[in-house]
């Protein structure tokens, strides 16, 4: 289900309750305070960043070498191999397999690339059930919502309303809200799940295109349970998950666990190579726009991220707006730069939720460029034509005095040009300005009246 | 030594005070400074929002103004920072490239240029500094907290400079404002949200200013405490290194 409303307008209405805004703003400043801490007891953790970056270059640049070699080992491994280039073609491979085994259940865990296919929706309308395993997105999942954080779905719910959701869809007691008991309550309903799913599909981390396997981190070992009870092993990923070579783990490992939640590694970090005896094992290489953003040179660095989350967990805008703002089931900063590829017009408004301040680029364990590609493709959108009508001429006129001295001192002089002509400072009462700001007194001379007068004399 | 100073569209108009501190602090200091009287602006709410195409007639109006000087000092590090990376030019971008490497922001100007080791200046009040993003992390003027590196602070080590001065902390160091240029318009609820959070770390460690390089953040956050009818005021850096030696 696609939001029709921008983050401008799904952001007012979350800080209409602002001290849930305060509480979600504090649950993550938390998190990147953790993020700090393990940073910086890390030795040579900007040297790791910046190796990360190098691995991840080569890989976009030699990206299709790197798959021919990847899949080539996957074949050898006795893994089949399928590519897909948009969602359609995703949800249907995954459906040709289940039917084949005439499966009816599904377990999935850790992958925000089928939420992005919208397989869970596809599957159920052809008579599938598929369970999403991952604490998190089980509970996104029962509450028939998107996941509002990549690594942290639920992080916008309190436990207190996870209670009630435990409450009205799982039995438990009305009023429980305590973590733990909660966690066994799903915990109880997902070991019969993970007994009873003869597939299981799971997301990946890192393809190792030297080897043929692959790499899922998770911290409750959900994909595992999943995976290993299964007898059909599905995995779906990005063209961009692959690195070079199995020694190159020892450089993201580090990082990954350790950018998300400040933790040194995840609980499992598991490697899928062959299938097991009576067991299958797919994996499909999905595109989905993935090219498209190669063929962008302004923004292709994109493709290093390896979907840690950091860069939300530091934005300030994402903290006081909530990820479900964005509309995008990649939210925060790099979704920002990453949905505009996939469909610029439904997603043209996402670029300029942000202050560009550079905190997410800081953090990013590949480097890239967050903010710069914030600010490109913000003169994309408008060139393009994704802009309204009413900015462009308001900015045209903005252009026009802003390049002559003339008519800017004029107007300047005549009533501070500033105050009737800069968006943020026009003043009147439509103004969002003044919703609940002022604007500083602007009776006294200018600096440039001032400085015709007294200037020379100093 | 001959500095063209600039001073942006928004504190020629709104803020004169800080522009002529920043005048009589670059001529206290000794040095040959002039004001060009036909600027206007560097271009930024054009590009920021998107429009970077119709900033061309601003970047070579600001070629023709600030060419001849040895150096171009402003006293706003956003400002700056967009000349420094956006400052282009189709007829001659020998003389653009030129100006990104000469502009300064007054901050590190006097702490990397002038070198400054003294100032007599007396401010005794508590002070907070808020890092402006775009001099932080843009022109490194301070140590980003999200860098696993040596700290380092220009503008601390100016203000401590100043007799009297108590500089105050903060909880969150170098977190955003919210003004963000049209971002304070078109995400009005989130921007407020921003400005009030940074208040209030300022207020609840005892600051009487907030000061910073930058007065687009700082008009943001005097909108939200001349609302608020805040004892709180803003103050540019400018005007604490320029306050009078003798007079509290």
């Amino acid at each position: 289900m696609k939001s029709t409303l921008d983050h401008a307008t799904l952001a007012e209405e979350f800080n209409k309750d602002e001290e849930r805004v305060d509480w979600h703003d504090g649950a993550l400043w938390w998190i990147r305070q953790k993020r700090d801490r393990s940073a910086n007891q890390t030795p040579q953790w900007e040297e790791l960043r910046e190796a990360a970056s190098a691995i991840k270059s080569n890989v976009i640049s030699n990206l299709h070498d790197y798959l021919i070699q990847f899949e080539e080992n996957l074949k050898k491994n006795g893994v089949k191999v399928y590519w897909a280039t948009d969602a359609e073609e995703h949800n249907q491979i995954v459906y040709s397999i289940l039917k084949e085994k005439e499966i009816k259940q599904m377990v999935k865990s850790k992958s925000m690339l089928t939420e992005e296919c919208q397989l869970n929706e596809y599957l159920e309308d052809r008579g599938i059930e598929v369970i999403n395993s991952d604490l998190g997105e089980y509970i996104q999942q029962i509450d028939n919502e998107p996941p509002s954080h990549i690594v942290l779905p639920c992080i916008h719910k309190r436990k207190e309303e996870i209670g009630e959701l435990f409450h009205e869809h799982l039995g438990t007691e009305k009023g429980l809200s305590d973590p733990t008991l909660l966690t066994r309550v799903a915990r109880k309903h997902l070991s019969n799940v993970f007994l009873t799913r003869r597939a299981a599909l799971t997301g990946v981390n890192f393809a190792v295109a030297e080897t043929g396997e692959y790499v899922v981190c998770t911290n409750e070992g959900n994909a595992d349970m999943g995976a290993h009870l299964s007898e059909v092993q599905i995995a779906s990923m990005g063209l961009e998950k692959i690195i070079p070579e199995r020694k190159h783990l020892g450089v993201f490992l580090r990082l990954l666990a350790r950018s998300a939640i400040g933790q040194p590694i995840t609980i499992y970090s598991s490697h899928y190579k062959k299938p097991r005896a009576g067991q299958e094992m797919h994996l499909i290489l999905v595109d989905k726009g993935r090219s498209d953003l190669l063929a962008r040179p302004d923004f292709r660095d994109s493709l290093k991220c390896i979907k840690c989350g950091a860069c939300m967990n530091t934005c300030p805008v994402y903290r006081k707006s909530g990820g479900l703002s964005y509309h995008n089931t990649i939210s925060g900063p790099i979704g920002a730069i990453l949905a505009p590829n996939l469909d610029m017009k439904q997603h043209a408004d996402l670029p300029f939720a942000s202050t560009l301040c550079g905190s997410c680029t800081n953090v990013c364990p590949v480097k890239i460029p967050i903010h710069e590609q914030l600010y490109k493709w913000r003169q994309e959108i408008v060139k393009l034509g994704y802009s309204a009508n009413r900015k462009t001429f308001s900015m045209k006129a903005m252009a026009l005095t802003l390049s002559s001295p003339e008519i800017y001192s004029t107007a300047g002089k005549t009533g501070r040009w500033l105050l009737n002509n800069v968006p943020f400072a026009i003043n009147n009462k439509f103004n969002p300005w003044y919703k609940q700001r002022d604007m500083p007194d602007s009776s006294q001379q200018s600096f440039g009246e001032w400085y015709a007068k007294n200037g020379s004399k100093k | 030594m001959k500095i063209g100073l600039f001073i942006p569209c928004y504190v020629n108009q709104l803020y004169p005070n800080a522009a002529i501190a920043t005048l009589e602090l670059l001529q206290k200091l000794g040095t040959d400074v002039t004001y060009p009287a036909k600027q206007t602006c560097c271009g930024q709410p054009m590009a920021n929002s998107g429009y970077e195409h119709l900033s061309q007639s601003c970047n070579d109006l600001f070629i023709e103004n600030f060419s001849a000087f040895d150096y171009i000092v402003a006293p706003s590090a956003s400002c700056v920072l967009h000349i420094k990376d956006h400052l282009h030019s189709h007829a001659n971008e020998a003389a653009a490239t030129e100006i990104r490497g000469k502009i300064y922001e007054l901050v590190e100007f006097l702490t990397d240029v002038l070198k400054i080791e003294k100032l007599d200046a007396n401010f005794p009040h508590k002070v907070g500094i808020h890092q402006s993003c775009h001099g932080l992390r843009g022109l490194h003027l301070a140590q980003m907290s999200e860098l696993v590196a040596p700290d380092f602070s220009k503008p601390r080590h100016l203000l401590n400079m100043v007799n009297g001065i108590e500089l105050t902390e903060l909880d969150r160091v170098d977190e955003c404002c919210g003004f963000g240029g049209l971002f304070c318009i078109a995400e009005e609820a989130v921007s407020v949200k921003m400005g009030k959070d940074r208040i209030t770390d300022h207020t609840k460690h005892g600051a009487e200013y907030i000061t910073s390089p930058d007065l687009s953040c700082l008009m943001h956050l005097e909108g939200i405490l001349l609302r608020n009818k805040s004892k709180v005021k803003i103050i540019h850096i400018a005007e604490i290194l320029n306050s009078s030696p003798t007079k509290a």
